[in-house]
């Protein structure tokens, strides 16, 4: 085995158990998010002496664990970490691991497993995790003896954190936690198998380059790469230098800021007006760091046929899988741009800027004027997101659920500052906002984390408001309740004629929910009140939760229906 | 997309580390996308700790190239090469059980083994067993040929196959153990 790496140094013998916490230490793990059980209760044991060194959350469900190890790595920039135990607990992590592998996040995930001479025998809490959690991770491993402990988790990390990032899995026998080893540990730098960093074609860099500096109409697309790679410096010379319109993905949101004066807005699905319908308008797209997702595309046969497209992306395997390229760089984004930069000339493209703000002014007398500045009727999401968005200068950590509430917040919160943006975005997982904001405050302690949710995502992990409570992580919490699960009620309306199946909800007092965990909680549903309970919320030391009634039928615009071409984007 | 491209049989390569389960992540691609593995052989290759898996799927290339992309991409894997008929040189072996009865009857079973490159690799009371290396469509032919006699059991094996290319599997082995790039891979398709 490959671990079996000669370090002369005094030999500690250790258990199995606490092997794996002194592996996480050397891997500087701080916090790891988790729920025990049977099988991995020699972990939790040998964590009871750890606990100044590693602090561990206790969440109120094993999702709610990995959802906030999610949260923990989309601020922090480090592999999240979380522990469960066999059979349900395992299962349990399966939906935050699918977004994790979808979403591109860092995870390490450890769940522990009935002994080794019980496996495959149906034993008490067994599931086969390695086998159910094969089409989710980048990779898996059980651990079925101490002394793989080491070799398992410096992979994971290894694996994890570099090229295109992931959830790893790591399956540990209960009997390898209860043996002793001796303890040695190195970090793993290389896996002859897996090579994480292709060397960039300079080539390729010179074809790109030439295919900018000639283009009349070019449109840069900005996805989460520019984020994982830590490139947004590098990403706004780009811009700047070669004077480049930007439109952002879902999950490109906050790699640049939304005040800078060639921000275009966002694009896919409900996006804005312009990004979608000029995609198919401008002679050049250069895709930085984004996989070309069926919401960013709509029908993508009718995407971008008349450009030429670049694409910058890491992982081999999305090159030309959705959408075909004429030039392909693929290279991390800090690496392609730094390339990239000192080969493209300066320019401007004045009248191809200014047809990007013809459209916000069409949206923004369509949709924009209504949905911000209601003058009566009920609360507005927008309004409300718009209002949180002033007040905080655009500067605080955004989690958001799925729904409407999602879209609206990416759509009305100004980003101003880089990896403020955590949100499900290829999974679309409701459920995922509330643990995933009380990992990004621990993650990233000194900024303010927002979490804003719809009524019905808020109650697939309310639990998590214990977790709050118990260690008093100060997430503000925002509830945008329309009493409706509004997107698919969305959806009802404008293509199923307005048949209602069963997305109305009876909801509880959430003021009420949220004080029996003694978090302080208001609800407000009057214009005139909005801008004071905003900032009574805000303001409130430690958690809080701010619940807004907003109007029930209200819909989303733009919108590209699903299988349109983005140039057939609706504005009402 | 482009224009839809015609389905057509590849044979692909991969080569692994030997690690358990990994056949099952390497299936999975296939089965999410659909695709039909027509044929699977694992083995180990010329060097030490290495797999070599012998995949035969009918498919586009387009669609075929993305499934191989994400074959890379899986963390124990070496390589991943897609191969045409022309490009590879290739084997199924083939075992017949007929009934010692219908063998001993006349030389015509004798005459159809001889005539066919086949052999009889067991000989008992009650039955003979054929052996037969060679393409699908060569072991078939004999399986009709035999037909009329009687099988009473039939199995072919996956394919096996060997490139033309000229890389070594060890020099390449070798390029990636020194290299941080993956470009190799990725221009070798």
């Amino acid at each position: 085995m490959e671990a079996a790496v000669e370090i002369k140094e005094k030999k500690e013998t250790v258990l199995g158990s606490e092997a794996l916490l002194k592996c996480l230490l050397k891997e500087n793990v701080d916090t790891i998010f988790g729920y025990p059980g049977g099988a991995i209760m020699p972990v939790y044991d040998s964590l009871f002496k750890y606990e100044n060194k590693l602090k561990h959350v206790l969440t109120r469900h094993e999702q709610g664990a990995v959802h906030a190890a999610q949260g923990y790595a989309r601020s922090s920039g480090k592999v999240g970490v979380c522990f469960a135990t066999s059979g349900p607990g395992a299962t349990n992590l399966i939906t935050g691991i699918a977004d994790a592998q979808i979403d591109s996040t860092p995870l390490v995930c450890i769940t522990g497993q009935v002994a080794s001479h019980l496996l495959g025998s149906d034993a008490f809490q067994e599931t086969d995790i390695i086998g159910i959690s094969m089409p989710v991770t980048k990779w898996n491993f059980q651990v079925s003896s101490a002394d793989e402990i080491p070799y398992a988790i410096s992979r994971a990390f290894y694996i994890a954190a570099s090229g295109r990032p992931g959830p790893v899995l790591i399956d540990i026998t209960k009997n390898a936690q209860q043996e002793l080893m001796e303890f040695k540990y190195k970090s793993c730098e290389k896996i002859r198998s897996y090579q994480p960093y292709p060397d960039v074609d300079e080539d390729k860099i010179l074809e790109a380059s030439k295919l900018i500096n000639e283009a009349e109409k070019p449109l840069v697309l900005v996805g989460q790469g520019v984020t994982l790679s830590g490139a947004e410096k590098e990403f706004k010379q780009f811009i700047e230098k070669a004077g480049l319109p930007v439109a952002s993905t879902l999950l490109g949101l906050s790699a640049l800021s939304t005040k800078h004066p060639l921000y275009v807005g966002y694009t896919g699905m409900h996006g804005n007006y312009g990004p979608n319908l000029k995609t198919n308008e401008c002679d050049l797209l250069i895709a930085v760091g984004m996989r070309f997702d069926d919401r960013v595309t709509g029908d993508v046969n009718k995407f971008a046929k008349q450009a030429k497209v670049i694409h910058i992306e890491l992982d081999p395997a999305e090159i030309d899988k959705n959408v075909k390229t004429d030039v392909a760089i693929n290279a991390d984004a800090k690496q392609a741009l730094k390339l990239l930069t000192p080969e493209v000339q300066e320019k401007s493209y004045e009248s191809w800027l200014k047809e990007f703000k013809n459209c916000d002014d069409k949206e923004h007398e369509k949709v924009k004027s209504q949905a911000l500045f209601p003058e009566d009727g009920e609360l507005k999401m927008a309004e409300v997101i718009h209002q949180i968005s002033q007040i905080t200068e655009g500067k605080s950590i955004v989690v958001t659920d799925v729904g409407q509430h999602q879209m609206v917040a990416s759509r009305y919160y100004q980003f101003d500052q880089k990896k403020s943006n955590i949100t499900s975005g290829g999974l679309g997982t409701m459920g995922f906002c509330l643990p995933a904001a009380l990992g990004a405050k621990l993650g990233t302690p000194k900024r303010q984390v927002i979490a804003i949710i719809g009524d019905g995502g808020f109650q697939m992990t309310v639990q998590e408001l214990g977790t709050i409570m118990q260690y008093n992580i100060d997430v503000k919490i925002l509830i945008l309740n329309n009493n409706f699960l509004g997107m698919v009620r969305q959806w009802q309306e404008l293509f199923f004629e307005r048949r209602y199946s069963f997305t109305e909800m009876t909801n509880p007092d959430f003021v009420a929910l949220a004080n029996s965990y003694n978090i302080s909680a208001q609800r407000v549903s009057e214009r005139a009140e909005l801008d004071d309970r905003i900032n009574e919320w805000l303001s409130t030391e430690g958690p809080s939760l701010l619940e807004v009634m907003v109007e029930k039928e209200e819909n989303v615009f733009p919108m590209v229906p699903t299988g349109s071409s983005v140039s057939d984007v609706r504005l009402e | 997309m482009k224009m839809e491209q015609e389905a057509k049989e590849y044979t692909l390569s991969v080569l692994t580390e030997d690690k358990p389960g990994l056949l099952n992540r390497l299936t999975i691609i296939f089965s999410r996308r659909k695709i039909n593995i027509s044929s699977l052989n694992v083995s180990s290759s010329e060097v030490a700790g290495v797999s070599r898996y012998t995949l035969v799927v009918t498919e586009t290339k387009e669609h075929l190239e993305k499934v191989v992309k994400q074959i890379r991409k899986l963390v124990d894997v070496l390589g991943a090469f897609v191969y045409d008929e022309d490009q590879i040189f290739y084997q199924e072996i083939a075992l017949y059980k007929v009934a010692a009865s219908a063998f001993e009857q006349n030389g015509m079973i004798e005459k159809l083994v001889r005539n066919n490159g086949a052999r009889i690799i067991a000989l008992d009371k009650d039955h003979i067993i054929i052996e037969k290396t060679g393409t699908k469509h060569e072991t078939h032919e004999l399986y009709l040929a035999l037909e009329p006699f009687g099988i009473l059991e039939f199995v072919r094996s996956g394919r096996v196959a060997i490139s033309k290319s000229k890389r070594k599997t060890e020099a390449f082995i070798k390029e990636l153990e020194s290299s941080r790039s993956n470009k190799l891979s990725i221009k070798d398709f």
